[in-house]
């Protein structure tokens, strides 16, 4: 078989782990190997590295050092973050009058599920909707808040569109009415600058894996003075709100990705949009019937979503594979459920048009040239598609 | 490498190289099929003639899909299986046929190859009732499952198909 070119354009799924971070890493798997809640010199060693990895980890967004809980996931920063905040504020609001959280409608899955796991435990839940961009409107997040609201969470930039959100009014309008505000920027950490205090930010989720760190890692910045219960119980590891002895490799390399994000992120940004905005701009320009996903400007430097007339979005993801390059869909052919993506059905999009979607996201290894092959087979596929298609919007050959 | 996702190498050699797809002019037969949860719909048309003898056999065949890789797949197999077929063996085919000749399809996908066989049943049915012939009861059993799921298609994809039934009629 032919070596296969191997193009990497999903980095909004996961990202391959920086060469400088597995070298960080590895003296704290068998050599600096102590449990960080040991006495002796074994365990200091490796307290002093977390104790460090915490004060990067808080740099990049401009919080103090005990105010990073690290998580195993995202999905237990943000899991934490709702039942957490709900458990805390509904024991002070006694007979049940505190039990109010505001989400948007396009929330990962993670939040999405927790909010309605909270609806079934007696919580009453507000979804915002999204305009076609995917943006929620601040005045709704201020409109939707009442007396007994106890949280906002609204997602800083979206898994699917890219669509970055206003989240520093939200944060403003949340705490000019004393409720918590928090953002999931699993997405965002590390690609666009973020600072807690700035956008009035009281909870945050970020996730190390998706910023060149290793897998299993993440953090819930929780500012201090936040009421909050743990939904892990057990010895009290971070201040007693997530117990379970800490992955120090796995903090470690988070951190260190942190370190090298920081010093590059100016730089990569500028690289990354230019290869969106070609990308972009490529494709609407060479496909007939190609349509963006998203807001065209606020959205990641390296997220490009379209949809396409007339196919579907796991035929399109294939013919690529075969190719050798990845990307993803949120077509209803590529889930479990068979159903197409919430995110895309909340921006206004049909069904026949969300099977037709294709997101591709850059990262820190793409070139300018894996860019120009893209577009130099994607037009062909699309074209072999619709061949196939007994949708054609009536032109036939 | 025996698999690509979650596919065979048949399905991907066939969703590759789909075997007998695009529009058929003036066919004897045709079946409009959808699938109202995923959103798949196949098209598949047939032209029958009479062989030495004097049995109505599918003489050509044609698919159009707008779907995933198991449906296109599925699409150009059954084309494959019913070609020069009786129409009383083309109506036999059934899904175990299809998932079979595919080497296996993942479950989530197996749906794909009930709307194949749909198609087929569809367009058969189409050319008997065209021909005011008489319908097995197995076939008009399907035909009605078949019509109360197109509805719900045809209300998803109102605009994309009523473009292509004025393309039909020119």
């Amino acid at each position: 078989m032919a070596k296969r070119r191997k193009i990497y354009l999903d980095y909004a799924a996961t990202t391959p782990v920086d060469p400088g971070v597995t070298r960080a890493m590895l003296p704290y798997f068998s050599k600096k190997f102590g449990n960080a809640a040991s006495l002796y010199s074994f365990g200091q060693e490796a307290k002093q590295a977390l104790e460090k990895s915490r004060e990067r980890v808080s740099n990049l967004m401009g919080a103090k050092p005990n105010e990073i809980i690290f998580t195993s996931s995202a999905t237990e920063s943000n899991n934490l973050a709702l039942k957490g905040v709900a458990l805390a504020r509904r024991s002070l609001g006694g007979g049940g009058f505190a039990n109010h959280i505001i989400i948007s409608s396009i929330e990962h899955p993670c939040i999405m599920e927790s909010a309605k796991w909270l609806e079934s435990q007696g919580f009453e839940i507000t979804r915002l909707p999204v305009d076609k961009y995917g943006l929620v409107d601040p005045k709704d997040v201020e409109r939707a808040i009442k007396k007994g609201t106890i949280l906002v969470s609204i997602i800083h930039a979206s898994n699917e569109t890219g669509t970055i959100q206003p989240i520093e009014e939200m944060g403003k309008i949340c705490r000019r009415s004393g409720v918590y505000f928090h953002t999931d920027a699993v997405q965002s950490f590390g690609k666009i600058p973020i600072d807690v205090n700035k956008m009035n930010i009281d909870l945050l989720s970020a996730s190390s894996h998706k910023m060149y760190g290793p897998k299993g890692v993440a953090c819930l910045f929780i500012r201090e003075g936040t009421k909050i219960e743990p939904i892990l119980h057990g010895g009290g590891q971070e201040s007693g709100l997530r117990s379970s002895t800490v992955n120090v490799p796995g903090i470690v390399g988070f951190a260190q990705a942190c370190k090298i994000t920081q010093k590059e992120m100016k730089k990569e940004n500028k690289r990354l949009t230019k290869l969106r905005d070609k990308l972009i701009k490529g494709v609407l320009q060479k496909i007939e019937g190609a349509h963006l996903n998203g807001h065209p400007r606020k959205r990641l430097p390296n997220n490009a979503n379209f949809w396409f007339e007339f196919v579907e979005g796991e035929s399109m993801v294939i013919q690529l594979d075969l190719l050798g390059i990845a990307v993803s869909t949120g077509s209803a052919c590529s889930s479990v459920k068979l159903e197409p993506s919430h995110v895309l059905l909340a921006i206004g999009l049909k069904r026949e048009q969300a099977h037709g979607s294709l997101r591709l996201t850059l990262g820190r290894w793409t070139t300018e040239k894996e860019i120009n092959y893209v577009l130099k087979v994607l037009p062909g596929i699309i074209k072999n598609l619709r061949k196939i298609s007994p949708f054609k919007g009536g032109k036939h050959e | 490498m025996n698999k690509i996702g979650s596919y065979t190498k048949k399905v991907i050699k066939h969703f590759q190289k789909p075997h007998n797809y695009g529009r058929m002019k003036n066919p004897d037969g045709v079946g409009k099929v959808g699938n109202p949860i995923c959103g798949d719909v196949m098209w598949l048309y047939i032209k029958v003639e009479k062989d030495k003898k004097g049995r109505e056999v599918i003489k050509d065949i044609k698919f159009e899909t707008f779907g995933c890789v198991a449906a296109i797949a599925t699409s150009s197999v059954i084309t494959d299986l019913a070609k020069e077929k009786t129409l009383e063996e083309a109506t036999k085919i059934d899904r175990e046929e299809i998932v079979k000749s595919l080497g296996g399809l993942p479950p989530i996908k197996v749906h794909c190859s009930i709307l194949a066989a749909g198609a087929l049943a569809e367009a058969i049915y189409d050319y008997l009732s065209k021909n005011k012939r008489k319908i097995p009861k197995k076939l008009q059993e399907k035909h009605q499952q078949i019509e109360k799921e197109k509805k719900e298609i045809k209300k998803k994809y109102k605009e994309w198909i009523e473009i292509e039934e004025k393309m039909h009629k020119k």
